[in-house]
């Protein structure tokens, strides 16, 4: 018993650390996923034929193919043709382009759900379709895409651990440092676990909040993982 | 003396693949005058009410909204629809406005009003059609005759020189009717102009200055109620309504009370 | 080295990366849905005790990262018995998966009209009987558009058991990279073919689909 506390008192700070770390990553790539998952989305439903392509290429590519993978494309393969990014900016960048794909997807669904009539009737009123967009089609699209962005935002807290493989000081990596120095890796692995058990409840209940606090009277979605 | 018409349309066509759904339409209608277009499903009767706002943009013809020619190149088609109402078959209230919020967003973001003008108009609007004590409601919270009387107040809000009216009761459980017909008929008598597509033969009967009949994309016949109903001119007319009246029944002509 | 020539050695080592790809993700996905449905069932018709049980293994599962569980599962496995890094990291993705899979069969066991089952209990038929024989089988085909998607990311997740050194494609695009020094093509290149494996799999799932779609 001793014994556990003398390490629980040695690692706590070190876990403290990382789980800062974490969080940052996840508020980050969230961000930055919805900086460019909405654009993505509005192009892909309302953009001319390029427009529409290019995101429709960003999007099935970046669903595509492995989180890791992307993380390593990023971080290994970018210096290669001339653009080098640090481990954070490598690992921003890896999350928010995976993410915008997803979100991408989520806003697309949301604004394909809104009945047709909810633009003519904006467009009835003599307001533009830019208007029209941003007035009426967005704030409906966002309160039905809240239910899969906030399974996103908790989902983002655990996909944010592979980032360890880039060395970038997470939960992870400092689970795998303090497993290395006291060479007993399953209680160490187990602690990580936990605490990501606590933060993805945290994240669940802040965005359930959320959803309660923005609910509508008739606007609803179904929602699925990835 | 000849007053300078509401709205002038003249030579309509519309195509929708291979299917002509408008075949050379010519119409006039005069400020303060009620016109209702009636006709089997799939005529244009639509398409027509949506070229007036251009909705639809028509292959072919010309539209006069009083003395503008919309059809004419770089019209500002935002412009043009801030003058003529709409009321659609389906509501299409926004979900994510209050009753109210659906009457004022229009107000400040297409009229630019500040947003306690557009909240005392807003108000006043949604009293004209008796919900005033529904403003704070969500459409999902109200039945079908209140969410239309609210895209009602919604195309009132605007000021606009003539409304138009998608079949706006044939979304309608049958009780619901009534309060829509009602609301209609007092703009009527305020001396709203309004073209009303619609299988309500009593409201056509008892409200309009003139029923249209139109079939496969052309206006068979027109004239006052009293002589399409009593003495058509053309078969089609007569048959038309015969089975109108059978399956919409007698009862509802009872639905729009003629005056009071 | 020429172009041509890298290209032939980096697409030749990729692609037998490619069988262990298909090969972890395969036996994760078979020990997923074992797993998966016995605990879908235990959610549905297991009682006050095993239902608790299934819903907080499921909870639990699913609020840790993929890696963490593969990393605890592996280092357990090894523990006690003498496993390959594949069949481990291949067996502990398949644990992980079962928690999301338990989640999509006992959405399909719930969708199966109520009817269902008191016509079946109406013929006679056993509880169990039931449950095998008419509930299973519509669920089964309720399930496979969200067990596509799950496909689809046990898939993409197998690229995970390279941190257990398994030589997968992304194991493999390292191998080449560090001979080549070219890490972009070689990283690239394995993101093409996860992006062409992702894609057949999506058209495979979606004619099942079609194929068993059940009509109600």
């Amino acid at each position: 018993m001793d014994e556990l506390i003398v390490f629980l008192q040695r690692v706590i700070p070190d876990f403290i650390e990382g789980t800062k770390i974490t969080l940052q990553l996840t508020v980050v790539a969230l961000a930055l996923g919805a900086a460019i998952g909405l654009p993505a989305a509005l192009a892909r439903v309302y953009g001319g034929k390029w427009l529409k392509k290019i995101a429709v290429a960003y999007i099935e590519l970046f669903r595509g193919t492995p989180l890791l993978v992307q993380l390593f494309v990023i971080y290994y393969g970018l210096p290669d043709v001339g653009i080098t990014l640090s481990r954070f900016g490598a690992a921003y960048l890896a999350l928010g382009l995976n993410s915008g794909a997803y979100q991408a997807e989520y806003f697309r669904g949301a604004i394909q759900a809104i009945g047709s009539g909810q633009m003519m009737a904006a467009r009835a009123i003599g307001m533009s379709q830019i208007k029209a967009i941003r007035y009426i089609i967005m704030p409906q699209a966002l309160r039905l895409a809240l239910p899969a962005w906030s399974n996103e935002a908790i989902a983002m807290v655990k996909y944010t651990a592979i980032v360890f493989l880039i060395a970038v000081p997470d939960l992870m990596t400092k689970a795998k440092l303090i497993a290395g120095r006291y060479f007993n890796p399953i209680p160490v692995y187990i602690t990580v676990a936990i605490i990501y058990i606590i933060l993805v409840a945290i994240a669940t209940v802040i965005m359930r909040t959320v959803e309660r606090k923005l609910e509508t009277p008739g606007l609803e979605l179904e929602t699925e993982r990835h | 003396m000849s007053k300078l018409p509401i709205v002038r349309i003249e030579n309509l066509h519309k195509k929708y693949g291979d299917t002509e759904v408008l075949k050379g339409i010519s119409l006039e209608v005069q400020e303060q005058e009620v016109v209702v277009i009636i006709g089997p499903s799939g005529t244009g009767k639509s398409t027509m009410l949506r070229c007036i706002n251009l909705l639809t943009i028509p292959d072919e013809g010309r539209i006069w909204l009083e003395d503008q020619e919309i059809t004419a190149p770089h019209t500002d088609v935002n412009k043009i629809r801030q003058r003529i109402g709409m009321v659609f078959q389906d509501f299409n209230l926004f979900n994510h406005l209050t009753a109210l919020g659906n009457v004022t967003i229009g107000l400040t973001k297409v009229l630019g009003m500040n947003k306690k003008e557009a909240h005392e108009k807003g108000m006043w609007e949604l009293e004209r059609v008796g919900l005033a004590d529904k403003a704070d409601l969500y459409p999902a919270q109200l039945s079908g005759g209140q969410k239309q009387r609210v895209a009602i107040a919604r195309a009132l809000g605007m000021d606009p020189h003539v409304m138009l009216f998608d079949e706006p009761t044939s979304a309608l459980d049958p009780e619901l009717i009534g309060e829509v017909l009602t609301v209609m008929q007092k703009l009527a008598r305020e001396g709203m102009t309004m073209l009303v597509v619609t299988h309500e033969m009593g409201f056509a009967r008892e409200v309009s200055d003139r029923i249209i009949f139109m079939e496969h994309g052309v206006i068979v016949e027109q004239g006052p109620p009293d002589q399409l109903f009593y003495a058509p001119k053309h078969n089609r007319t007569r048959e038309f309504l015969w089975k109108i009246t059978e399956l919409y029944g007698k009862d509802r002509d009872n639905a729009a009370p003629a005056s009071g | 080295m020429d172009f041509l020539q890298q290209f032939g050695f980096l697409v030749y080592y990729l692609s037998q990366g490619l069988g262990v790809t298909l090969g972890v993700t395969a036996i994760a996905l078979t020990t997923g849905l074992f797993f998966g449905t016995i605990l879908g069932l235990m959610r549905v018709y297991g009682g006050p005790v095993l239902s608790r049980f299934a819903a907080l293994y499921s909870l639990v599962i699913r609020g840790i990262p993929v890696i963490v569980v593969l990393f605890i599962l592996f280092f357990v496995i090894a523990a006690f018995v003498n496993l390959s890094p594949f069949l481990a990291g291949a067996l502990s993705l398949g644990i992980a998966s079962s928690a999301y899979q338990s989640e999509i069969i006992r959405g399909a066991i719930m969708s199966v009209p109520p009817g269902q089952m008191m016509a079946a209990r109406a013929i006679g038929m056993s509880r169990l009987k039931a449950i095998l024989y008419v509930i299973l089988p519509q669920a089964f085909r309720l399930a496979i558009p969200p067990w596509s998607n799950e496909a689809a990311i046990v898939l993409k997740d197998s690229s995970l058991v390279y941190v257990l050194g398994v030589p997968e494609i992304l194991r493999r695009a390292q191998y080449v990279s560090a001979r080549t020094h070219e890490p972009f093509i070689a990283y690239a290149a394995a993101a093409l073919l996860y992006f062409a494996l992702t894609f057949l799999t999506n058209r495979v799932l979606d004619a099942a689909e079609r194929r068993f779609r059940l009509l109600m």
